[in-house]
């Protein structure tokens, strides 16, 4: 299971804090901390700054960079952007992420290409963003197309389903989750991610709703997610998805959690 | 107010799908005027339902349920201002995600909470240009025009159709109010839109104060 860590998202008043002072140790203890608790790529974001992102995503992936030795997830739609930070990566980074939307896939993926990155791609072409399972799977072919041609492998390629609030789209868990069996199965090699955070919107005990899904989407092949590391409670659901879905051998994985007092 | 309109809004608040029909027919035999039902009845059921939304007292699909409540209350009603020849409405409000934005859920239900307050709104959808959205304003000539946007990287196609809309000439012939997670009360002022909602309540209260603003 993949874990691309969340926590440097300029969304969170905190680091647009940091990042705006360049507190560069504050950003560095998120980094090294989830680093720590089994972060396999440190995503950064800068969206926040309207019209100065390229510069503060160029401060905050050196920040980082100093701290950790993960690989990053460059975290922004703006191919301008993605551009400019590129240079600047030590690693073959993720790129979060890439639609279908030509103007997006045509500028990034020859980027993403040159820098050996991976790509996370989203279910959404032009003036859409795919609801049921059909939807969701026919985009899917296309970003394999689309990614292929480009000169990727499909183990380069990480495929967000894109998952909709449960408040407004009671389906869509569901949808979600057959999209990724169907994904995972019709093009072998490829992966699928998600982030947990959208499914619960507008409800009460959000983190209870987003274990609950990433333990079912485990359970129908999701083999990358986007989550906070730190958080003990997801981590614990995590692991236990993995031993019950039978990806955990012996479940070793799991008991090693346990001895490193990661269970909650 | 009569015991029946109080318990209209009481079974609009209090989401009960299966009454809200039944009661809306009790009160239409009463003899009681549909827009008294519409105003005394649904629309203030729906005032309180944004209150509670806006204080975290319920949580999203409560506030759609509430809503879906209210509409079929309203479908009950309506044929009978039809009838009577009565299209009096509270004015025309076009809604539309900006273009290279995709996101629609918040802008949906904003669309749900003004419909519940007697609006007549027009769902652009998302992705719009700003040609397309001088297109519809110039034909369908809307009070206010919602725009909303979920990411950084489209606030400034906000900017640019109330700059077209200047070029235009349209400025102020028509308000425009904006919204997003994104989207500030500061940047609302910074590129000259006429308000800023935080949520779906304040959007229907900024909705009748702009209103009512062009119509005085």
């Amino acid at each position: 299971m993949l874990i691309v860590a969340e926590r440097i998202n300029s969304s969170r008043k905190s680091v647009a804090r940091a990042i705006e002072i360049r507190d560069a140790a504050f950003i560095q203890n998120e980094a090294s901390a989830q680093a720590q608790v089994g972060a396999d790529y440190i995503d950064v974001n800068a969206g926040a700054f309207v019209g100065r992102e390229l510069e503060c995503l160029r401060w905050a992936v050196e920040a980082v960079q100093e701290a950790v030795d993960l690989p990053l997830s460059i975290d922004s739609p703006d191919p301008a952007v993605i551009e400019g930070v590129l240079p600047l990566v030590n690693r073959p980074p993720m790129i979060n992420s890439i639609t279908l939307e030509p103007a997006r896939l045509n500028r990034i993926l020859p980027l993403a290409a040159g820098h050996g990155a991976r790509v996370i791609g989203l279910c959404q072409s032009e003036g859409r963003m795919a609801e049921s399972a059909d939807d969701k799977l026919r985009l899917a072919g296309q970003l394999v197309e689309s990614v292929t041609k480009a000169g990727f492998r499909l183990d380069d390629l990480y495929i967000d389903p894109l998952v909709y609030p449960l408040a407004t789209h009671p389906g869509s868990a569901m949808a979600a989750m057959e999209a990724i069996d169907r994904i995972m199965r019709e093009f072998r090699g490829v992966h699928t991610i998600c982030g947990l955070t959208n499914i619960s919107y507008g409800l009460p005990e959000r983190k209870l709703l987003n274990r609950t899904f990433l333990a079912t989407a485990i359970s129908r092949g999701l083999d990358a997610v986007i989550l906070d590391p730190t958080d003990n409670l997801l981590f614990s659901a995590l692991k236990a998805g993995l031993a019950v879905a039978a990806r955990d051998d012996y479940c070793m994985d799991y008991i090693a959690a346990f001895r490193a007092g990661r269970l909650a | 107010m009569s015991d029946i309109l109080q318990q209209i809004k009481d079974a609009v608040i209090t989401r009960r799908r299966a009454e809200i029909q039944g009661l809306v027919e009790a009160a239409i035999n009463e003899g009681i005027d549909p827009n008294t039902i519409i105003d005394n009845g649904l629309i203030a059921a729906m005032d309180v339902v944004g209150r509670q939304f806006s204080d975290s007292e319920i949580f999203v699909p409560e506030m759609l349920v509430s809503a879906l409540t209210m509409k079929m209350g309203l479908d009950v009603v309506k044929p009978l201002l039809l009838k009577k020849g009565d299209s009096r409405s509270r004015g025309t409000i076009m809604m539309a995600t900006v273009k290279g934005d995709m996101h629609d859920i918040g802008k949906n239900i904003v669309i749900m909470m003004l419909e519940g307050a007697g609006f007549q709104v027009v769902d652009l959808g998302v992705d719009l240009t700003v040609e397309k959205l001088m297109e519809q304003i110039e034909a369908i000539k809307p009070d206010l025009v919602g725009l909303s946007a979920l990411l950084t990287t489209t606030m400034p196609e906000m900017r640019r159709s109330i700059q077209v809309l200047k070029e235009k000439g349209l400025k102020g012939k028509v308000k425009v109010m904006v919204g997003g997670a994104p989207v500030s009360a500061s940047f609302a002022e910074e590129i000259g839109a006429d308000g800023y909602g935080a949520d779906a309540a304040e959007a229907v209260g900024l909705a009748r104060r702009l209103i009512a603003a062009g119509e005085g």
